[in-house]
Parts: C-alpha cells; sequence; structure tokens
C-alpha cells in the first residue's frame, strides 16, 4: 500500500495544478481577454449606472413595470442572522421554492397570485416561482396578461405596449429549441425609453 | 407537443452522432494508441514514480485506485476545512465545518457531487477550483479508468493483468476530458457564461433597489461538471441558474456532454471486446430504458398539478421550479438525463416536480445507474446485470452460462449478485435508520407522502452517487452528512471492486468459439432480457416504498388533498 501512496500524491497534486488552477485560470485569461462582456456577467450599464445583468431576473413590484416570475430567493433575517427572510430575486444566494406538489403551502400561494391576475386561468409562470429564483423571462402570455395594467398607470393605449412586447419577443433559437420568451429587464428598459 | 418532440428527436440525434465516434476514440485512447500527448503523458508518469504500460492484477488496480481516491478525500477535506487560511476568498468564507467537508469530499471523490452547501454562500474560489473542479477532472477519470480495466478484463486470454491504473487515468484526463472541457468552456462563455475571479457585483435595480450579482469562474467548472457526469454546480440552483446555463443552446450542449461520455462508452467496449455488437446491444437495452423514462416523465410534467386545474393555464405545463428558456421539454429532457446518467446537475427543481414526474427521476437512480450512467461506471454497473442476465438465461436452458466466450461460473455469478444489495442498503435500510433515528422529520420540508419521497431521492441519489436532490430536504445536518457519506462510498466501492474482480476472474480465463449452443449475447431477444431482468429487479426492490412515497402523493393530488 505505501508504494502506492507516492503515485497517489504525487498525481493529486498534478492535477490540482494542471485542472484545478491552470484549466480555470486559462479560460479566465481567454474570456476576460476575448470575451469580456460574457466573462464578466453580461452587465446592463445606463448612463455609467450598473443595471444588473441582461441575463439575471430582478424585482419588479411598482404598476408601472411588467413584473417577472414570483421567485423564491431568501437572504439572512438582519434582526436574527439565524433565520432567513424572502427577498425575491436575491442573486447572491439562487433558491426554488422546492415546494412539493401537494404542499398546501404551494396550493395556497398559487390561488393567492392567480386571484392578483384576476384573469382564469392564469398564465402558469406567472403564477409558479422559477427554479432559479431569477428567471429573467416570462412566457408571451405572462407578458400579455401585463400589458392592461402598465397602459394604465402610464396613461396610455395598451396597444402601444402590447407593440412593444410583441417586438421584445424572442423566438426558438434555430426555430425550435427553448421556448418563446420576454425578457423582463429589456421589456421595462425599453418601456422607459419609448413610453416614459 | 411537435416541437417538443422535435427537441427530443434532435437531442437523441446528436447525441449519437456524437458519441459513436467518441466511444471510438476513447477506445484507442485506453488502448495506447493516441499519442499527441506523449511527452507530457510520459513527464506526469515519471514524476509520480509510474512505469508506463505495467500491467497490474486486478487487486492491485483496485488497491490503486483506492490510494488514489483517498489521497484526493485527505486533500480536499484540508482545503475545505481551512479555506480561511488559504488564499482567493474574496467573500472570507469561513473554513467548512467538519461534517460537511467529510461529505462534500466523499461526494467530489466518488463522482456523486451532492451538495449539502449552496456554493455562493459558502465556498471559496479556492475550494472550488483547485478543491472541487479538480475531482470533477479525476473522480470521472477514476470511473473510466474502471471501465477500461474491465472491458481489458472481459476481453483477456488468460491473463493476470487488466491494466494500469495510473496509466489509464492520466489518459483519460488527458487525452478526453481535458480537451473537451477546454473546448466546451470556450463555447460556454460564449454563450453567456461568466468567468472571473470576482466574487460578486452589485448593481442598482431599475426601481432603485440593490442587487448582489454572484460571479466567479462559472464556465469551466461548468464544463466539466457535465463532461465528467459529475454535476456539482457552481451555484446553489445549479443549471437553473441562469449565468451557468443562460440559453436554451447552453442547455442542449449541457445535456449533449453529460451523456457523450456514457453513451460513448458502449461503443468503446465493443470495440475493446473486439466485437461492435456487444456495444450496441448494450447501448440499445440502455437507449430503450431512456426513452420509456422519457415519455413517462414527459407525460406527468405535461399533465401538470391536478390541483392547479382551472385556476392555472394547462398549456404550459407544471412550471413550478422550472425557467422559461428552457421550457416543459427543456427541462424534462434534463431531468431524465441528469438521473439516468449519475450527473446530478439539475435546470428545474425536482422537488417541485409532480408526483409521478419525481417518481421516474428517482426510479433512474434506483435502478443503479446503468442507464447510460456515470463515466465509466455505468457501463461497468450494466455489466453485472449482463452477468445475472447470462446466468439467468442459461438456467433457463440448463447450459453453463458464457458470455464472450467465456464460462461464467459461481464465483462471478456470486458477486454480480452481491451489488444487487447495494441500492437496497443504500437507499431502504439508510432510509429506514435515518426515520428511527436520524430525525429524518425534522430535515424534510414537506409534510405527508412528499416528505417520504424527499427522504427516500436523498438517499437515493447518494447511493447511486448522482447528486441531484429533492432540495427542500435540509440535508446539512451532522447525521445525514454523515450517513449520506457513508451511502456514497457503498454506492461507489460497492459496485467498483466486484465488477473488478469479476473482470480479474474473467481475464484469467480462456475463451471458447461459439457453438449451436451458444446463447448470443447480440441479438433483440438479449436485449430484451436484459431490460426486463433490470425492471424487475428494480420493481420488486423499490415498488413497495414508491407506493408510500410518489404513488401515495399522486392518489392524494388526485383526491384535492393537500398537506
Amino acid at each position: 500500500m505505501l508504494v502506492l501512496l507516492r503515485p497517489a500524491l504525487v498525481l493529486t497534486v498534478i492535477f490540482m495544478l494542471l485542472t484545478g488552477l491552470a484549466y480555470p485560470l486559462a479560460i479566465t485569461g481567454f474570456a476576460q481577454g476575448l470575451l469580456p462582456h460574457q466573462a464578466n456577467g453580461s452587465l446592463v450599464i445606463r448612463n455609467g449606472r450598473l443595471l444588473g445583468s441582461e441575463l439575471v431576473g430582478q424585482a419588479f413590484t411598482g404598476p408601472r413595470y411588467f413584473h417577472g416570475r414570483p421567485s423564491a430567493t431568501s437572504a439572512p433575517d438582519p434582526s436574527d442572522p439565524a433565520k432567513t427572510v424572502g427577498v425575491p430575486y436575491n442573486a447572491a444566494s439562487s433558491s426554488g421554492s422546492n415546494l412539493g406538489p401537494t404542499s398546501k403551502v404551494l396550493a395556497e400561494a398559487v390561488l393567492t397570485r392567480a386571484a392578483a391576475l384576476g384573469d382564469r386561468p392564469a398564465p402558469a409562470d406567472l403564477v409558479t416561482a422559477s427554479g432559479s429564483g431569477l428567471d429573467p423571462h416570462v412566457s408571451p402570455a405572462g407578458a400579455l396578461a401585463q400589458v392592461a395594467r402598465i397602459a394604465a398607470a402610464r396613461g396610455v393605449a395598451p396597444a402601444r405596449v402590447e407593440g412593444l412586447v410583441q417586438r421584445l419577443m424572442e423566438g426558438r433559437s434555430f426555430g425550435f429549441l427553448g421556448e418563446p420568451r420576454v425578457n423582463v429587464l429589456a421589456l421595462n428598459l425599453a418601456l422607459d425609453a419609448e413610453i416614459p | 407537443m411537435t416541437t417538443d418532440l422535435i427537441q427530443a428527436a434532435v437531442y437523441a440525434a446528436l447525441l449519437i452522432a456524437l458519441a459513436v465516434p467518441l466511444g471510438l476514440y476513447m477506445a484507442r485512447v485506453f488502448a495506447g494508441e493516441v499519442t499527441f500527448l506523449a511527452p507530457v503523458e510520459r513527464a506526469v508518469l515519471a514524476t509520480a514514480g509510474i512505469r508506463q504500460d505495467e500491467g497490474q492484477h486486478w487487486t492491485r488496480y483496485a488497491l490503486s485506485l483506492i490510494a488514489f481516491n483517498a489521497a484526493g478525500f485527505a486533500l480536499l477535506f484540508l482545503i475545505l476545512r481551512f479555506q480561511h487560511l488559504l488564499p482567493l476568498n474574496p467573500q472570507g468564507f469561513d473554513g467548512v465545518p467538519a461534517h460537511l467537508a467529510f461529505n462534500t469530499a466523499i461526494s467530489f471523490v466518488t463522482n456523486t457531487n451532492w451538495q449539502s452547501y449552496g456554493g455562493e454562500t459558502t465556498l471559496s474560489h479556492f475550494s472550488q477550483m483547485l478543491g472541487l473542479t479538480t475531482q470533477n477532472f479525476v473522480s470521472a477519470a477514476s470511473g473510466m479508468a474502471v471501465a477500461a480495466a474491465v472491458a481489458r478484463g472481459f476481453a483477456g486470454r488468460q491473463t493476470r493483468t487488466i491494466g494500469n491504473f495510473w496509466n489509464d487515468l492520466v489518459r483519460a484526463v488527458l487525452y478526453i476530458l481535458l480537451p473537451i472541457a477546454i473546448l466546451l468552456a470556450v463555447v460556454f462563455v460564449m454563450l453567456g457564461m461568466p468567468q472571473t475571479l470576482a466574487a460578486s457585483i452589485t448593481a442598482t435595480t431599475l426601481e432603485g433597489g440593490q442587487q448582489t450579482l454572484a460571479l466567479g469562474p462559472v464556465a469551466s467548472q461548468a464544463a466539466i461538471k457535465q463532461l465528467g457526469t459529475n454535476g456539482g454546480g457552481f451555484f446553489n440552483v445549479n443549471s437553473a441558474h441562469p449565468f451557468e446555463n443562460p440559453t436554451a443552446i447552453s442547455n442542449l450542449l449541457s445535456m449533449l456532454a453529460i451523456l457523450a461520455i456514457p453513451v460513448g462508452f458502449c461503443f468503446a467496449y465493443g470495440r475493446m471486446v473486439g466485437d461492435r455488437r456487444q456495444g450496441t446491444a448494450l447501448f440499445a437495452a440502455m437507449g430503450v430504458m431512456l426513452v420509456i423514462a422519457f415519455i413517462a416523465l414527459y407525460a406527468a410534467e405535461r399533465a401538470g398539478n391536478p390541483l392547479h386545474a382551472g385556476l392555472v393555464s394547462p398549456t404550459a405545463g407544471n412550471m413550478e421550479g422550472k425557467e422559461v428558456r428552457f421550457g416543459l421539454v427543456g427541462s424534462v429532457l434534463w431531468a431524465v438525463t441528469t438521473t439516468a446518467a449519475s450527473n446530478g446537475s439539475v435546470n428545474a427543481m425536482h422537488d417541485s416536480l409532480t408526483p409521478l414526474g419525481g417518481l421516474v427521476a428517482m426510479l433512474n437512480i434506483q435502478l443503479g445507474e446503468i442507464v447510460y450512467g456515470g463515466v465509466g461506471v455505468g457501463l461497468t454497473g450494466m455489466l453485472l446485470f449482463v452477468v445475472l442476465t447470462v446466468f439467468l438465461a442459461g438456467l433457463m436452458v440448463g447450459r453453463t452460462p458464457e458470455y464472450l466466450g467465456k464460462k461464467i461460473e459461481a464465483r462471478e455469478v456470486k458477486l454480480a449478485a452481491l451489488t444487487l444489495l447495494v441500492m437496497p442498503i443504500g437507499v431502504l435500510a439508510f432510509s429506514a435508520l435515518a426515520v428511527a433515528f436520524g430525525a429524518a422529520q425534522a430535515s424534510v420540508q414537506d409534510a405527508g407522502p412528499h416528505g417520504l419521497s424527499e427522504l427516500l431521492y436523498a438517499y437515493s441519489s447518494a447511493t447511486g452517487n448522482n447528486g441531484s436532490a429533492f432540495a427542500g430536504f435540509n440535508a446539512n445536518v451532522p447525521y445525514h452528512n454523515t450517513f449520506l457519506g457513508i451511502a456514497m462510498l457503498l454506492g461507489r466501492f460497492g459496485y467498483i471492486i466486484p465488477i473488478l474482480a469479476i473482470a480479474g476472474s474473467l481475464a484469467t480465463k480462456r475463451a471458447a468459439p461459439p457453438s449451436a449452443g451458444t446463447f448470443p449475447t447480440h441479438g433483440t431477444v438479449f436485449v430484451v432480457l436484459l431490460v426486463v431482468t433490470i425492471l424487475i429487479v428494480g420493481a420488486l426492490t423499490f415498488l413497495p416504498v414508491l407506493a408510500l412515497g410518489p404513488i401515495a402523493e399522486q392518489v392524494s393530488a388526485l383526491a384535492g388533498r393537500t398537506f
């Protein structure tokens, strides 16, 4: 067994340097050099202000903006660090609800969210929490269901807002891959730019 | 529905198109025929004091593997415990508690990558890179080495040796894992995965709130976590995180990376034993089970949660815990792929799958991770069932069973039968222990039958070396960290050592040419027999407990009951 110790230890250290250090650092160097936008988180900067990331959803609560999907992320409770409180779209601690299908908490949450939307049946993505808690998209139906509220809040005809949604809708990649969707942050930025 | 099926069909077609040439390439690598990095290979082996191509008896091969994994465990454990004293810790995380470090070190050394911790809130970059990423490579390479040795043993002609572990290990990393990982990581960055040494950046959102975005060397870790069927994510929610899986394209590439090597090993095996039909038969048997699992899981998720009928539009299916950009089918395909392959990365929260969808995911693991399975070990797990099936077929016709012309005798059958106990012990006995003594009720999140499913899934995932979770289950307590760790060891070495012993034993045997009475192991009859054997063993072992968990939950949901 002892004669096996040398190859075991030496190979572990060599692989640590090769695959644990050289490999990620080489990829980092390449990415920072040639693909800095993606490598640093696809950041959205407007007038010198960092607004977030194109890829990561953020919390919208006001009536003037499109809202993203329900988010189950949380953060430590400031008054008691042993506990957590719900902080939607906390991109420092991703999480889904992990509620099982027969969970009473889930059933009640879905009911409350659907009631807030009014129309039935509600688009599934607007009444269910995303897997990451950071889903940047809503479905086309999920965006269209919010058009009336935003048009009223901004005092414009719903057709204008709807036209914006239609324009920013993203289709499936190569026509078959993934799902049609709308990026909520991009949509809200367009909203502020075009229908202030 | 049509687009969904097109997506699944394109995935399958691309997978086969990649796996066949990759398999033949891997066979050449393990035969020592690929030499473009020969100087590096020689230098590494010389530094470690290894003589190239010195054949090892199976016991020596197994001991080398164990020594290597033990060294990996010790180093990883120390890195995690003392990460606060090490560099590259921009967030100033504390050392990891002993039970969590124990669990995590075993988890990554056994290629399970079960995560009791939340990546972005617990681990320093040093731990993620030098600790975890290293093991992502070498635990995968260990499994691949085992497959190469087993194929050699099965094909061997009256020889005592089954190859050299150190050679196989180095070749798997240098010629297979590292080159593909580099390519994949670069593509992943292009698709939007971050790759930086910065830990986080704080933005002011459009509504004026603060949002801290966790960052890091994500792409490099994501590439190898898929390729090596490791599955351990950079972020807590793994590949559901938009930074760890930004688009439907990265989703497809990730799924291809998960299964390319496991599927490729079927074809590599065919070439290594000198009869391609043998590999194709295994490929077909696994494929049948994968397709059945996909159809079942897809149907369950598409039907949606019966409790939300009328309230939620049925067109999207069950979207709780899923991401819009992948859609239902992108999440279902992933769930089937990751549980079949012992990968364990997730792009949707399995805890929120419908009861029957969750059942399929769990059963995929409980069958022993042989539907392609983990890199290398999926193939060898399947070969254990091949030995059993050949034995059963031999019993039926009253002849001494043979495989590849070699007599399968009492020793081989006993060893294979022994491995049938691994999953029942790790899943059923350990779950029962946890219920009786481990305060399992305190760790489950959901009440009712789903609570039992959460516990069962945890011990299935650990024993199957899968690593995915019904993540509502709080495993990060000393009891579960310890026992899940033991289950992972059992599920790794409980298969690897018996199959190496079988290979060592078969290597010494004489191969007789096939006669009129030989039962062919490459035709449809054999494939059907093999699949039926696996399903019967799995069903007999797990149906009773699945009836108490997911099936009871489905019945409750249909009756409109919540818990």
